[in-house]
């Protein structure tokens, strides 16, 4: 496939954003043309987090991802929003620690990552983020250590140095999660 | 070529404005351009610039009208309800000669309105926004690549022609990330004789001024004004063409809207519908040329538009109204889908809207 | 023949156009003056905006800008912060212009302490339009859009520029003074060298408020309008320094 919309929604502070902007740069490093595209103003705080990201092998037309192939959901308002916008033969990734239902469809893939309790159980709270998007990377077949290594070197900060290790630990619990 | 980078449209404003040499920059906090305020706060110091968060809009524009006397590159940013107060600012700049770089990341109005994406300022970007006979040059980015693009060639098309170049954004453009590349052709500003730096007795006084109480001098300013203006209109025209040389339907978008558009036109294609699209880059200068090859082929014109249709009138203009022109539109901060184009140019094709 | 008596460099030797008996020519010439004796005028940059003194541009020798209504601190901001060490930029502005719509842009390069000098010409009128109320006319007085004298009931009081900015942490130097006579006059100079100086001396934000007087609009002879600085305007508005840091600073 040419063109791969995901669509990123949770709280805000569950580093939805940032996870985002992670695969993005994963993307520009591979000479993908890609963008990034986030909810902002007030509602960011407390309320629900969005973000549209588009990696593709052409210029990306529109940047906002309605009918995404890939739904990344963190909470249980995104599914509820955006179960139904997901194209036909698409993806969700939930986190099923914090949603308890399962996904209506059933013409689209599903993975349920229990994220929050993972990244809980690991030390690392604030990491539910990457360990599903370590499952994403190992459902694209996209994930090796040199690969992700390069994109957190991008967005993690040179002071946070230490942290592209955790990051990356991390995203491995996603992607051996079965 | 550098190495590209991710940046908000925002920074890659504030970055390439640094780069083509702007060393000042003035404004008040606004959702959704404030990271151009964070970036140059950030950064001026560091590099002998000067940012100063200005006590309103008003003062702001007058900070630059101070820095432009004074023959410096200098901006300032704000969205749709700022702007509205810098229009008296803009008016004396215009009055003045003096150039300036004015960004809008508009958000939905009137009154204040919302903060979500919107392109309901054309009027007052193309049509002026302050009192009396003048023109800006309005750039419209529609990737971030051109947010610094643009950034960069406003300045020197200000200089150029001592006028306020506006960069139109909106807030997909200011908020989205892309790559790009900050690899620029920096031309040196001109020279810049009638700025008000100091006479260090060496000349005569220099005077910055928009008054002229004598009707007949007045007049005569305008017109030589609006001569200059003739010579940007004939010489920098900007606007991209996609897929219009056989175009039975063509669109007409810019920034965003531009952006679902082709996707819309791609789709239209596969479909057997022969749309195409024409994204005017400057919106003053309106792009008059492609719209009157295209109207003697095409059959309709559709104007996408995050207004209630402002660009729709430049377009039926541009085509002396020879064909139908209908417009698609999402206001209020909402953001036309590529169905919704697509739906438009499909009940156009089949002559369902008049 | 020695000539005795010269216009200042600074000036530029035309006809000014204010009114007979109007106190601007005098502060033309007092700024004018200064601008001479310390050797700036090669450096200075002066801003007039809207107002009697809007045409000060066709006065002053030096680099001139005319500003919209009420900016000229801004104005003065840019153009002071293009070139910090090079630029001695200065406002003229009167009452309306400086306390009235222009009042933002007033404190807020006081509170900043923009290094920049102000004469603000307060003659409790609105000269230019035609004598209309300004925020600076007292209570009582008769203007045109005060037909029946300022009802400070209905629209509130003058206020005092000086008194209200020295409450500022920001500014370096307020004087208020006066033109009405040769000895005033003599202070009035000195205030507004040393508003001057500071600016050379990097001290920051000093502006001088001159007492000044409107024969046509107050309709008086100007005598007359001299006489009523005194006994009305002094009254209300006390002349003295307001606020002067550095002798604050040397005294403790």
């Amino acid at each position: 496939m040419s063109t791969k919309q995901f669509l990123f929604s949770g709280f805000g502070g569950q580093g939805i954003l940032f996870a985002g902007k992670f695969l993005a740069y994963k993307g520009l490093i591979e000479n993908k043309q890609v963008s990034w595209l986030p909810s902002y103003g007030p509602e960011m705080r407390g309320g629900t987090a969005s973000c549209s990201v588009i990696v593709s092998d052409e210029p990306v037309g529109s940047p906002i991802v309605s009918n995404p192939d890939m739904l990344i959901a963190m909470n249980l308002p995104s599914l509820d929003r955006y179960e139904d916008a997901v194209v036909p033969g698409g993806v969700i990734f939930a986190d099923s620690t914090l949603i308890e239902r399962k996904v209506k469809r059933d013409d689209v893939t599903v993975y349920y990552i229990p994220a929050t309790r993972l990244a809980s159980e690991n030390g690392t709270p604030t990491l539910a983020n990457m360990i599903i998007v370590g499952k994403i990377l190992k459902v694209l077949g996209e994930f090796s250590d040199e690969a992700v290594r390069a994109a957190l070197g991008k967005v993690v900060s040179a002071k946070h140095a230490d942290m592209l290790e955790v990051n990356l630990n991390a995203m491995k619990l996603g992607a051996d999660y079965e | 070529m550098a190495d590209k980078v991710l940046m908000k449209g925002n920074e890659a404003i504030a970055e390439a404005a640094i780069i083509a040499g702007c060393r000042h920059y003035f404004g008040y906090p606004i959702t959704p351009q404030t990271e151009v305020a964070a970036y140059m706060a950030k950064k001026m110091p560091k590099i002998g610039g000067c940012f100063l968060q200005a006590e309103s809009e008003i003062a702001a524009i007058n900070m630059v009208y101070g820095v432009s006397s004074a023959g410096k590159r200098v901006m300032t940013s704000s969205s749709s309800p700022g702007i509205s107060l810098k229009g008296e600012g803009l008016s004396y700049l215009a009055g003045s000669d003096l150039p300036a770089l004015v960004v809008n990341v508009q958000r939905g109005g009137p009154g204040l309105g919302g903060i979500q994406p919107s392109q309901s300022d054309y009027f007052q970007a193309t049509r002026g926004g302050g009192h009396g006979d003048y023109h800006m040059i309005v750039l419209a980015p529609a990737s971030v690549q051109e947010m610094a693009e643009l950034t960069v060639k406003g300045f020197d098309l200000a200089d150029k022609y001592r006028m306020t170049s506006m960069i139109l954004a909106d807030g997909t453009m200011g908020q989205m990330m892309e790559p790009v590349s900050l690899d620029f052709d920096i031309k040196p500003a001109p020279e810049k004789p009638w700025a008000t730096t100091g006479t260090k007795l060496e000349r005569e006084h220099n005077i910055v001024n928009s008054l002229s109480l004598v009707p007949e001098e007045l007049e005569m300013l305008n017109i030589k004004r609006y001569e200059r203006y003739k010579i940007v209109e004939e010489s920098e025209t900007m606007y991209e063409e996609y897929m219009v040389d056989d175009a039975d339907i063509v669109i007409a978008a810019f920034g965003i809207a531009a952006r679902v558009s082709k996707n819309a036109v791609n789709e239209a294609r596969k479909q057997g519908i022969k749309a195409g699209l024409i994204r005017p880059i400057t919106l003053w200068p309106f792009p008059k040329a492609p719209f009157e090859k295209a109207v003697e082929h095409a059959n309709a014109f559709i104007s996408v538009e995050l207004s209630m249709g402002q660009m729709i009138e430049d377009v039926k203009l541009a085509t002396s109204c020879k064909v139908p022109v209908t417009l698609c539109n999402r206001v209020g901060g909402m953001i036309p889908s590529p169905e919704q184009v697509l739906k438009s140019i499909i009940e156009v094709n089949n002559g369902g809207v008049k | 023949m020695a000539v005795v008596f010269d216009k200042p460099h600074a000036l530029i030797d035309v006809p000014l156009h204010y009114c007979p008996g109007c106190t601007h020519g005098i502060i033309h010439r007092l700024v004018a003056e200064v601008i001479d004796e310390l050797g700036i005028e090669g450096k200075t940059i002066g801003i007039a905006p809207v107002g009697c003194s809007v045409m000060a541009y066709n006065y002053f020798n030096c680099d001139m800008i005319e500003a919209a209504h009420g900016r000229a601190p801004a104005v003065a901001t840019g153009v002071k912060r293009a070139d910090p060490e090079n630029h001695i930029v200065f406002t003229y502005q009167g009452d309306g212009d400086l306390a009235s719509i222009g009042m933002a842009e007033t404190v807020h390069a006081a509170a900043r302490n923009e290094n920049i000098t102000v004469i603000f010409i307060n003659n409790a009128i609105y000269g230019m339009t035609g004598g209309q109320m300004a925020p600076t006319s007292l209570p009582g007085q008769v203007t045109q859009t005060s037909p029946y004298g300022r009802d400070t009931k209905h629209c509130g009081f003058p206020i005092k520029v000086c008194e209200m900015l020295s409450e500022l942490e920001g500014p370096e130097y307020l004087e208020r003074v006066t033109v009405n006579s040769v000895k005033n006059i003599r202070t009035a100079k000195k205030a507004i060298k040393k508003a001057f100086q500071n600016q050379i001396d990097g001290k920051g934000f000093s502006l001088v408020e001159v007492i000044s007087s409107c024969p046509t609009n107050w309709g008086m002879t100007p005598q007359a309008a001299l006489k009523w600085i005194d006994d009305k305007m002094i009254p209300y508005y006390p002349l003295g320094v307001y606020k002067d840091r550095s002798a604050e600073k040397e005294a403790e």
